[in-house]
This record gives C-alpha cells, structure tokens and sequence, in this order.
C-alpha cells in the first residue's frame, strides 16, 4: 500500500465525505440553523482527518510491515521445528498463540474508535466506568480472542461451533449483568475491530491457514475478526459484574463495622 | 502510553523470539511517533468536533419533532458511511474472488464486479436497517438485550442454511461496518437522543447502536451468499 501523505488523506477525505455531505444537507435543508461554534467544530473535523491520517501513516510505517513478516516466519516450518513439539500437534505452534494475545492487546489499547467509546461512556457515567480501565478490559478479550481464533485456525475445527457457544454465554451473563453495562458492553464488540487491528489479524489468519497443511485459506482463513467482536462483549460484562461485586463486598464489610 | 504496548511486542518478538535484527529502525520510531501525534490530533478533533455535531444533530432533529425525518437520518448515516468502508471494500472483493473461484459465478470481472457490488450495497443496507431499528428502541426505551439476542438467534438460524464458504466471511463483515468516523457519530447520535428523551438513561439505553450495526450485517451477508449459491 502507498504511504505517501497525500495519497492517505485522500483516502480518509474519501471516508470522510458521505458523512460530510449528509451532516451537510441536514444542516443546511432540514434544520436550516447554523451548529453552535462552527469554527471550532470545523477545527475539530479538520484535527480528525489529519490525526487518523498520521495514525495510519505510523501504523503503515511502524508496525503493518513487520507484523504481517512476523506472522509469516512465526508459522514458518523451519521455526515450527525448533519448538520441541511435532509439527501436526498444535503445540507446536505456542508462539503464535503468545503473539496473537500480545498483538491483540497492543493494537486494541491504540484503536481510535475505543478510545472515542471509552471517552464518553466515562463522560456520561460520572467517571463511574473508567476510561483507561474500559480499554483494558476490552483488549484483554480481543487479545484472548485472537489466541483462541489462532487455535482454531490450526486445529481446523469449525467457527460456527465457537460463535454459537460465545453467544450463549453472553445470553448468560446478559441475564445476571448489572443493566447499566448491557449496551456498552454490547458496543465494545463492534468498535474493537477497525483501524489497527483488521488488518494485522487478517494478515495473521490468511497468513496461518495457507500455510498450515490441510487448511483451506477461503474457509479457514475468516472468522479472527468475528472473534474479536465476540470476546469483548464478555469481557465487559464480566468487568460490570466484577464492579457489582467489589460494591457489594465493600458494602457487606461497612455493614460489620 | 497508548503506543507503547504495540512497540514491546514487536521488539520481544523481533529481537527474543525471532532473533532477527530490527529493520528499518529509523521507519519504526518516526512510525511510533506519527501514531502518537495522530492518536493526539485525533482525541482532541472528537472533543471540539465529532461529539458536537453529532450530539447538536440528535438534539436538534429530536426538537423538530419528526419521527419521519429522524429515521431518514438515521438510515443515510448508516447506510452512507458504509458504503464507502474501505475495510468493507476490501472484504466485498475477496468474497467475490473467492465465489468465482469455487465457480459460483462467471469468472470475468465484470460479474466479480458486480457481485461485490452487490454484496456491500446489502451491507449498507442492513446498517442503515439497524441505526433505523436502533434508533427506534431508544426513542421507545425497549431493553437492547431484545434486539440483541433476537439478532444471535437470526445469526444462529441462518447458519444452518447458508453455504458454508459464505460463513467465514459472513462474521467477519460484522466486524468491518464500523469506521472510526462513523463510530464516533453513531455514539454521539445515541447518546444524544436518550439525554433529550425524557425517562432514557444515555448510559443504559444511548449505546448499543452499533452493536445492532455488528450484528445485522452478519445476518444480511449469509441471505446474499444463499441468494447467490
């Protein structure tokens, strides 16, 4: 992919414009009143389109061309035969399970999208939910979702089975979770997999299923994403049950004193 | 602090696991440093711009009083921002490849074309679907749970029958739909409507709009893959 400056904002104005245009039109035809402080949010649309377009520059620069060699030469035969392990067992593939954890996790706590979540679930919950707390709850679940999608890249068994048992369990915990949580935790699971962490896991996923025998990269290649959107959900919902019960113990405990 | 993470991995591994030396180094930290200051740029640009319009917008549409209109908003954002993905882009095309190559469709690039095509005009259409019925649940105050597991139980369902190379990928376009732009509107929409809507809690009933974003297109991709098959 091209790096260049131009070439990137480009494509950000190009994923800007329909939101643009349509705000526009509203704007001008059907509420016919001008938005309070325009320079500033005129200012702020402008901050945000040269911001993604450094950010994706970065990431293109720093970290997509290693990542994509990384996954390569960590299931790479000749690396898998240093593992100690027989190349058909899935064992022998434990560093790229520890790599799709700790790369899940890193570009998870960089992911703009969360980091505009994680901003106002903090704003309008009165610092109730913290905002570098919620970041961290939620890549925790798409780093564990990455290493589970890995393994089930490499063992070849079939996604449906792993989304349907992730759905009960969140119908579960949706069930005994405090209500205040529900939506937001529902929200991490779509905002987790934009920017950073679609391309490195797709990269990772084809990369795994055509070079692992046996794997056919159309069928085995998908489904690291849907992952990601699934873990989140649960992990939050765990963290709201795990604020429920830190309140409750610290309330219990005054009860004795 | 954001970045930092992201710069430990690729060092262990590059530098303990792999053993190989670092290339291009200079590459990496003048990277390191663009992610800082467009992740600085960015969060500062929500704040005095995305989160302000998007709010004044729900604010202002929900004072006109017209459902009709509103819905219409709704659905446009949905639906534009999508359309122009460029993940979903990415995604259409492999799909389309990939159905020529299992000799589902002619393989000459127009009918790849078009399937692509089509393929992104019914995800765009099921987001805009689902902002419209998000939407809705605010204004009616129904538990998002309800829309939720209603969603699971449609994804689980369709499974059974679409074709299996659909599926993968089918997921995974839940995935995909959500921009960083448009994420940070749909919030603000949200949000914003459930502050004005007397008896909404913004916390309990503001989000959950792109959650409902996520999952539709899953259900939508699956009905395109059965049509198509």
């Amino acid at each position: 992919m091209d790096t260049g400056f131009f070439y990137v904002l480009f494509q950000t104005l190009l994923d800007v414009a329909p939101v643009v245009i349509l705000f526009g039109f509203f704007q001008i035809f059907i509420i016919k009143k001008s938005i309070p402080n325009p320079k500033k949010v005129l200012l702020g649309i402008i901050f945000v389109i040269i911001g993604l377009t450094l950010f994706l520059i970065g990431l293109e620069m720093a970290l997509f061309p290693i990542g994509d060699i990384m996954a390569e030469q960590l299931s790479s035969p000749s690396f898998i035969k240093n593992s100690g392990f027989s190349p058909e067992s899935w064992k022998a593939y434990y560093w790229v399970y520890i790599f799709a954890f700790s790369i899940g996790f890193a570009t998870t706590i960089a992911e703009p999208s969360l980091i505009a979540v994680a901003f106002k679930a903090n704003q309008i919950s009165g610092g109730k939910i913290g905002e570098k707390s919620l970041r961290i709850t939620v890549a925790f679940g798409v780093a564990l979702s990455l290493a589970v999608g890995t393994f089930r890249i490499i063992t070849g068994t079939p996604l449906y089975m792993y989304i349907l048992v992730g759905y009960v369990i969140v119908i579960i915990q949706t069930i005994f979770a405090p209500k205040h949580i529900i939506a937001l935790a529902y929200d991490s699971g779509g905002v987790t997999t934009s920017t950073v962490t679609v391309p490195i896991v797709a990269a990772l996923g084809l990369g795994l299923a055509s070079v692992i025998p046996g794997r056919n990269p159309a069928l085995d290649g998908f489904g690291l994403i849907a992952f990601a959107s699934l873990f989140p959900i649960i992990a939050v919902l765990g963290y709201g049950q795990f604020l429920e019960i830190i309140i409750w113990f610290t309330k219990n405990k005054k009860h004795e004193v | 602090m954001d970045v930092l993470p992201i710069i430990l991995v690729v060092a262990f591994f590059q530098l303990v696991v792999l053993k190989q030396p670092f290339p291009n180094l200079e590459n990496v930290l003048i990277g390191g440093l663009l992610v800082i200051v467009g992740l600085m740029l960015f969060v500062e640009g929500l704040e005095i711009g995305l989160f302000p319009i998007g709010e004044s917008m729900a604010d202002a549409l929900a004072r006109k009083g017209s459902l009709y209109l509103l819905l219409t908003f709704a659905f446009a954002l949905g639906f534009s921002t999508t359309i122009a993905e460029p993940a979903l882009i990415a995604v259409a095309n492999k799909a389309a490849e990939i159905s020529s190559a299992a000799g589902t469709i002619p393989n000459n690039p127009e009918a790849i074309a078009d399937y692509a095509f089509g393929l992104r005009i019914s995800v765009a259409l099921s987001v805009g679907f689902s902002i419209v019925i998000g939407v809705f649940r605010i204004l009616k105050g129904w538990p998002i749970y309800i829309l939720i597991i209603g969603g699971y139980i449609m994804v689980m369902v369709m499974t059974i029958f679409a074709p299996k190379e659909i599926i993968g990928l089918a997921y995974d376009a839940g995935g995909v739909t959500t921009s960083t732009i448009t994420v940070p509107l749909v919030t603000a929409l949200g949000v914003g409507l459930a502050s004005i809507i007397k008896g909404r809690n913004p916390l309990v009933d503001g989000f959950g709009l792109i959650a409902f974003a996520s999952l539709m297109p899953m259900v939508f991709v699956m009905a395109y893959g059965m049509l198509i098959y």
